[in-house]
């Protein structure tokens, strides 16, 4: 069955969707029991786009063997996946998403930095790529060092853009014709053209084509950014996705298989994982914000409202070389050492902590098997997300360039055009996943660390991606919405609870909140809150009502010093009071202290329990 | 995970090393199919496109782009020197004429109407590919490179910084868990790849390469001390093109780890032999393990057995790669079919192992075993 049938249909019985990752190979089988589908079983098997195999199609048989096995039911016909399914064998559909072999990687070029390049960038972000460079006219960087810099990169892609489509194209030409005298290769295999996407400028298109048309295999796309007031990054992402396919997936070992063996284009998995969070932020009308900590990268999506306009926005950035493996020492890079060793809960040598770092990032597979270990990997992640998170607030702003019509009464209002979209005390629901974020051996740990890391204000829930599957629901969504959907919301996402944070300045001596609820076990909680409490309530994944009533000058959602009063939910972990502060948040600067500190939030939130 | 293994680092005392040798432009190979080459000798060239000096020519004569085109002295495909005449404006009756002079010797590869621009794109560099190990060129890849392969003995190091380089084997420990100190490194190391023990401190390393080792293979280092001689964090493991002029490669990790037995016996049983080595490690898609090559001259023919895959089995030697052992050697005794909850909480796959070291029994996760590839 090809997908262009799928959207209308309603026969679907059975999925199978795997997700080629750069180290394993995941698949999911979902089957539709009644009238709603669910997720049945999972496996997995290591990717095998390396040697000695080179061929990706070899994982995802392994993975679905194991699937295969764990269902009890046929599936494979030897080395084919049975399609459409006949009686109890085989599958309806069957999907890929890939991110092996170093994902999408591409170099984008704009005029203006601020404006047509950081479109450019929102535009191969949001179809998945990981950017290498962004160049423009006005980057501080000289004609060659510039055509130095295309030269030395390999990326897989470059979109290029600039001038609004009224404007004057001797900029973007002049990039063009840098790019030319560049004379880019691909990064897989040097007998092919470098796939160029045009996303400018329509008027200067035959300059372009003259300037690329022999060297590049040129593509013409509408202009991303047709005037300044306005992006159209729907045709570039669109072109983006067919060159994927037909280019870099093509070089790939064993992709031409796996893309005749899919009834869907495979996607990029970052691309997809944002499919997924966009239709359950427009489906359920609520904010979101995902992270997703990979080994080696890891990506921020966001749907927040433009304040200006009111319609959600939606943001994917990718932090290329932040992650939990193969980048784990970048973090420690980036991070700093002081950063790291402030969420290790107990004292230890920094030449230790240093070796062990990069013990992992040789020796990426390995997992922490002492609770000392978990401890540390979980510190590291900490700060891998924090610095994730804050590129992406710089990232996922308004259209920048923008007039903004002001009425008398904005015109103190110092705001510009630019502004970050995240605003925290907005946000409705913050998505984990990832290894350390889905596989973390107790949900108490995700919980903690999403909290310390994102820092939520007033009232956030947060969530876990069970076993991963955002990025299979995600191609899914683009072919089967109601059944990625409702997988989604019953398999996939795990409701750990809700973090409640107040916001402001607040003398350590006064209540900074006060909170009033019952729970469902008629337990009444009715406590006044300190600058520094950490408290955690257990409670199931439902409604509560509760009235918070925050000191004057802090605010929990409505406006400083307003009390709130609305239904706050339960989950996995519970219901989690976080009174220590924000903007800024602050840990003690002694290490014993700190360390004292530490040891004290974790028993309040049940962290290491168990043992 | 049903297929799940964990490839270990090869220690191989005779094997057929084959090593691609390619142009990153197309070119000509200059030997051909069967020939015996050394390892210096050069088997392929090209040259790679010169560097491009863009010059905007309107900008600099303060006309309009559009109007470049009648003021040309030179032409696109013109041959230029540095500081010719590109274009020179008429003037007024001939007089204060405004001439833009060629920023760089090299030929006039384009002029855009559009923009104004001229590109200058300098002489070619010559680039060649050498064969790296004595060895016979075991195919040809047209236009591209070759194929060269010898008998050897062949280690894998699990990281390493600094490229190929070529040097006597020289053994400087008498154990596999001494630690190198500055004080054992001689005059004698120069031009030899030193092999030590469990631990090499930075300061031996300094010492080493301003005498001129040209490698140095430890089982351990501190991960901190690859930054001070690099100048940089090295925060995703892609090295090889790092300017040091002496080869480190680490055999086991960072810290003080010792150095596997398999590895040392057998570096030390080629003492004295020439190796070829190369720190280059890529982690992440596409793995490249720094690696140590010693051509056995008189070795013509062996043996291959075709790679084989297996998972581990009781009976498997192993190292440990992660706290709280990590370091230390053993065999697999059993593989219990149940996930199994570890101390830090996490249910996985586990290994009963029997340790070399304290000869007790302990379970592992799987995922922090290497198997030792020793065949």
């Amino acid at each position: 069955m090809k997908y262009e049938d799928c959207m209308k249909s309603e026969a679907i019985r059975s999925i199978l969707a795997t997700d080629c990752g750069s180290t394993t190979t995941k698949a999911i089988l979902i089957e539709k029991q009644g009238e709603e589908y669910r997720l049945v079983v999972r496996g997995e098997a290591p990717t095998t786009v390396e040697a000695p195999f080179e061929d990706v199609t070899k994982g995802v048989l392994n993975a679905t063997k194991e699937v295969e096995e764990l269902r009890g039911r046929q599936i494979l016909d030897n080395d084919t996946i049975i399609t459409p399914q006949k009686g109890d064998k085989g599958v309806d559909i069957y999907i890929s998403t890939s991110s092996a072999g170093g994902g999408l990687q591409m170099v984008v070029s704009g005029i203006v930095k601020a404006m047509s390049a950081e479109s450019a960038e929102r535009a191969a972000l949001g179809a998945g790529a990981i950017v290498m460079d962004v160049l423009a006219s006005n980057d501080g960087r000289l004609p060659h060092e510039k055509i130095q810099r295309i030269r030395h990169l390999r990326p897989d892609m470059i979109l290029l853009s600039g001038g609004t489509d009224s404007g004057n194209i001797k900029s973007v030409v002049e990039m063009s014709e840098l790019l030319k005298a560049a004379n880019p290769k691909p990064r897989l295999g040097i007998n092919y053209k470098l796939p160029v996407i045009y996303a400018g400028n329509q008027k200067a298109n035959e300059e372009i084509k003259k300037n690329l048309g022999e060297e590049t295999d040129l593509s013409i796309v509408p202009n991303l950014r047709p005037v300044l007031e306005r992006e159209n990054l729907g045709p570039a992402r669109n072109k983006i996705h067919d060159l994927f396919m037909e280019h870099v997936m093509a070089q790939a070992p064993g992709y031409k298989k796996l893309m005749a063996m899919a009834d869907a284009p495979i996607m990029p998995t970052p691309g997809a994982v944002g499919e997924i969070m966009q239709v359950i932020a427009r489906k359920e009308n609520i904010t979101v914000l995902g992270v997703d900590i990979g080994g080696a990268t890891t990506d921020v999506f966001s749907v927040f409202k433009d304040p200006d306009k009111g319609e959600p926005v939606f943001n994917r950035t990718v932090s290329a070389n932040l992650g939990m493996s193969y980048s784990i020492s970048n973090v420690l890079a980036s991070a700093t050492l002081p950063n790291i060793m402030r969420w290790v809960p107990f004292e230890m040598d920094e030449t230790d902590l240093r070796n062990r770092i990069g013990n992992k990032m040789i020796r990426p597979t390995t997992i922490p098997q002492s609770l000392e270990e978990l401890k540390i990997e979980q510190a590291i992640a900490r700060e891998a997300l924090r610095l994730s998170f804050i590129q992406h607030r710089e990232f996922a702003v308004g259209l920048k360039g923008v007039q903004k019509e002001r009425t008398i009464s904005d015109a103190f209002d110092q705001s510009s055009s630019g502004e970050t979209l995240v605003n925290m005390m907005d946000l409705d629901i913050l998505v984990g996943s990832g290894g350390v974020l889905s596989h973390a051996p107790r949900r108490h740990q995700s919980a903690r660390m999403m909290i310390d890391a994102f820092l939520p204000e007033g009232i956030t829930q947060i969530a876990v991606d069970s076993i991963f599957m955002m990025p299979q629901l995600g191609v899914l969504a683009s072919v089967h919405e109601k059944a990625a959907t409702e997988v989604f919301n019953k398999d996939c996402l795990l409701r750990l609870g809700t973090c409640v944070a107040p916001v402001g300045p607040i003398n350590p001596k006064k209540e900074y909140m006060h909170i009033r609820f019952k729970l469902p076990d008629g337990k009444v909680v009715d406590k006044g809150y300190y600058l520094g409490d950490l408290e955690l309530f257990p409670a199931p994944y439902e409604a509560i009502e509760a009235e918070i009533i925050p000191a004057r000058g802090v605010d929990v959602g409505s406006g400083p010093g307003q009390t709130v009063k609305t239904n706050i939910y339960g989950g996995l972990v519970g219901i989690i009071i976080d009174a220590r502060g924000r903007r800024p948040f602050v840990l003690p600067e002694q290490p014993a202290e700190r360390v004292k500190k530490l040891q004290e939030w974790s028993v309040a939130v049940q962290e290491f329990e168990d043992r | 995970m049903a297929h799940a293994y964990t490839p270990g680092l090869k220690v191989i005392p005779k094997t057929l090393v084959q090593k691609t040798r390619r142009l990153p432009l197309k070119g000509e190979v200059t030997v051909k199919k069967g020939q015996h080459v050394k390892a210096e000798e050069v088997v392929a060239t090209t040259d790679l496109p010169g560097n491009v000096v863009p010059v905007n020519l309107a900008n600099m004569l303060n006309i309009e782009a559009s109007e470049i085109m009648e003021i040309l002295i030179k032409k696109e495909g013109d041959r230029i020197e540095k500081g010719d005449i590109i274009a020179e404006t008429p003037g007024i009756f001939g007089l204060f004429k405004t001439k833009a002079h060629s920023p760089a010797s090299g030929t006039l590869e384009a002029i855009s109407g559009v923009t104004g621009q001229a590109i200058i794109r300098e002489a070619p560099i010559p680039v060649s590919v050498q064969a790296y190990i004595n060895g016979t060129v075991a195919d040809i890849i047209p236009d591209e490179g070759i194929e060269v392969s010898a008998v050897s003995a062949f280690i894998q190091g699990i990281f390493g910084i600094g490229g190929e380089r070529r040097g006597e084997v020289s053994v400087i420990t008498p154990d596999t868990n001494t630690t190198v100190t500055e004080q054992m490194i001689t005059p004698e190391c120069k031009g030899k790849i030193l092999v030590c023990g469990s631990f090499l401190t930075y300061e031996a390393y300094k010492r080493a390469s301003a005498l001129g080792a040209v490698g140095i293979v430890s089982g351990g280092f501190n991960y901190g001390d690859i930054k001070r001689i690099v100048g940089y964090d090295i925060g995703v493991a892609i090295t090889g093109h790092e300017e040091t002029p002496t080869t480190l490669i680490i055999t086991e990790g960072f810290g003080e780890v010792h150095m596997a037995h398999q590895t040392f016996d057998l570096l030390k049983q080629h003492e004295g032999k020439t190796a070829s080595i190369n720190g280059a490690t890529q982690i992440r898609a596409g793995v490249i393990r720094p690696e140590i090559i010693i051509p056995l001259e008189n070795e013509k023919q062996v043996e291959e057995k075709k790679a084989e895959l297996f998972g581990m089995e009781p009976g498997t030697e192993i190292r440990v790669i992660r706290a709280p052992y990590f370091g230390m050697l053993g065999e697999v005794s059993e593989l219990p079919h149940e996930l199994q909850r570890l101390e830090s909480g996490s249910l996985a796959r586990v290994a009963k192992v029997k340790l070399y070291d304290t000869g007790k029994e302990v379970l592992l996760p799987r995922a922090n075993l290497e198997m030792i590839e020793n065949k």
